[in-house]
């Protein structure tokens, strides 16, 4: 019986080819990324947990980045903690503002096709972009790693999601993402992986992957997987064309799925998640006769942070002025991101434009500084979760889109189709 | 026996303690404010053995370990739920709070009602019915047996 992609990475792991879907094994660990508002909790639990020393500390990343820069007196607790763990259990790698955790990762090479990782915040899943299993977990098993190098996991089932065809020109990996949500629900892939694969997934970037990977936890997924190619050998510094031993990261032709859904990519158009509820989806043009009102529009995240996500909303912005009573808030996803775009001149597009750019952290999309709103305020954001409560008071209205939607709508103000500013 | 506080599908973790609160120091400090934009007064009137009833869905969202702690420092017996999130479910497990898949409890109880539950027998009574629980696997059970898992990595 043939293996899915997910069975292939973790038989790769425990050197055994028999295992499948349902069994519940040991894996070794390759890496994990913790980060600043759990970094107290997890050294309190390994020392509770009586370990003097970190398994490999090599394997182990300190990000910090929801609290960067703090914005309460006592958030620097959690850098005095995480820098005190690090000089006492180190060196492990510590980044102190350098991005948001889930864009550093691969970004900077800690992750690779393959690999098994875990990490302290529910977004880990983002690593499924380069063909690693990666996946959240709490701080008393993050714990247990840090002594041991193993964590135990049950193989998950796998949904197949096939997506062939070309997308329309006001569409991207963001409405791909919303609408599969949208299709399974927010608990349809509980305890199982999701594999996109397809000609038009092929032709994605890493970048547009990351934002489908990262956004599979909010159907309830254990990982969200992409089959490893060239594009991914060269993005994680591995050269033009993806190692042999890698190539073998692919399902087989006979994988046994659970579930098989089939799109074709020119019937996707611009959607939202719409509040409170992300699988609550909505086509953008069925949203814009209501003439919704814009406050905010927020740009960044581990979701939509990235170099073309800025251009993305650059080409729509260059040379024209958002709506005078909207405030539009960029957060590139790293400190590489915010120089590229500066040196491409899109951070000059958008700042003419009326927005203003922040330094890369998570400040904004987990509700902790830098944009909070306040009751019947609606934000158009480019982040992943729309919870009750996320980005302010439990009365504000958070609708998630892509970057372009984002940017059209804080041109006119109110939600508006893309499609509307094509040339 | 224990009362009983319902809650529906898709309760998120943001909604069982919000992020702005995972700042506090101890989950001594934060479990004032659990469900706190559900239900302002859950935390004052919720007694010790008391217990959490669910639909599909509860506790997706966030990794924060602290969703299943404010509700096992408040003394929650059991989440009854009919599914839940995965990284809630082995949270609560890590911790020692029971987070059990009981598909039936929900459309048979209502908010205040006394219920009792019996691990070992993997059933819950309702209004003197007994309804048949999902048995957590062996080595998920002898963790949570063991009071968590800080306290069964000692034993090792």
């Amino acid at each position: 019986m043939g293996k899915t992609l997910i069975e292939k990475i973790i038989a790769r792991n425990l050197h055994d080819e028999n295992v499948k879907a349902g069994d519940i094994v040991t894996v070794d660990v390759d890496r994990v990324m913790i980060h600043d508002i759990f970094i107290p909790f997890v050294a309190d639990k390994f020392k509770e947990m009586g370990f003097k020393k970190i398994w490999d500390t090599d394997k182990v990343v300190l990000i910090y980045d929801h609290l960067v820069p703090a914005s309460q007196t006592d958030d620097t607790r959690h850098f005095r903690a995480g820098d005190a763990f690090a000089e006492e259990f180190g060196p492990i790698h510590v980044h102190r503002s350098d991005g948001i955790c889930h864009q550093l990762m691969p970004e900077l090479g800690y992750v690779k096709p393959g690999d098994v990782v875990f990490g302290t915040d529910s977004h880990t899943v983002t690593y499924g972009c380069v063909g690693a299993f990666s996946t959240g977990i709490g701080y008393t098993e993050m714990a247990g790693i840090l002594g041991t190098g193993k964590l135990w996991i049950r193989v998950p089932q796998t949904i197949r999601v096939n997506i062939n065809g070309k997308l329309p020109e006001n569409v991207s990996a963001k409405d791909i993402i919303l609408t599969v949500i949208g299709d399974l629900r927010a608990d349809g892939a509980t305890y199982q992986s999701l594999e996109f694969a397809g000609d038009t997934v092929d032709a994605l970037s890493v970048a547009g992957r990351m934002t489908i990977s990262n956004m599979t936890v909010e159907a309830g997924a254990k990982c969200g997987l992409f089959v490893p190619d060239d594009k991914t050998a060269a993005y994680c510094g591995l050269g033009g064309t993806l190692p042999e031993e890698l190539a073998q990261l692919r399902p087989d032709e006979d994988a046994v799925y659970s579930r098989v859904m089939e799109y074709r990519a020119e019937d996707f158009v611009p959607v939202m998640a719409c509040p409170s509820q992300v699988d609550s989806i909505r086509p953008v043009a069925e949203l814009a006769p209501e003439e919704i009102s814009v406050d905010q529009v927020f740009l960044g995240s581990c979701t939509n942070g990235r170099l073309e996500d800025l251009r993305s909303a650059a080409s729509v912005l260059k040379d024209r002025h958002i709506a005078p009573f909207v405030k539009m808030i960029v957060t590139p996803a790293s400190r590489s991101i915010y120089e590229a775009a500066a040196k491409e001149g899109i951070l000059d597009i958008l700042s003419e434009a009326g927005a203003m750019i922040t330094h890369p952290s998570c400040g904004l999309c987990c509700g902790r500084a830098g944009g909070i709103l306040t009751d019947d305020e609606v934000v158009v954001a480019t982040n992943n979760r729309n919870f009750l409560g996320r980005m302010g008071t439990s009365k504000v209205r958070i609708y998630l889109a892509s970057p372009l939607t984002a940017a059209v709508c804080a041109l006119e103000g109110k939600i508006t189709v893309p499609a509307a500013y094509k040339e | 026996m224990g009362k009983v506080y319902k809650f529906h599908n898709d309760v998120d973790t943001d909604q069982i303690i919000a992020s702005q609160y995972l700042l506090y120091p101890t989950v001594e400090e934060m479990k004032a404010h659990t469900f706190e934009s559900l239900d302002a007064d859950f935390a004052a009137n919720i007694k010790p053995g008391d217990f959490v009833v669910a639909a599909e869905n509860f506790g997706c969202g966030s990794s924060r370990e602290q969703a299943p702690a404010v509700l096992k420092a408040l003394g929650v017996k059991a989440v009854l739920a009919k599914s839940f999130a995965r990284i809630f479910y082995r949270n609560a497990i890590n911790i020692g709070l029971p987070a059990i898949v009981c598909k039936d409890i929900y459309d048979h109880v209502e908010q205040g009602d006394e219920i009792e539950l019996s691990m070992t027998e993997g059933t819950v009574t309702a209004g003197g019915q007994v309804y048949t629980c999902t048995k957590l696997p062996a080595h998920l059970q002898s963790i949570l047996d063991q009071g968590g898992l800080i306290a069964s990595l000692n034993e090792l």
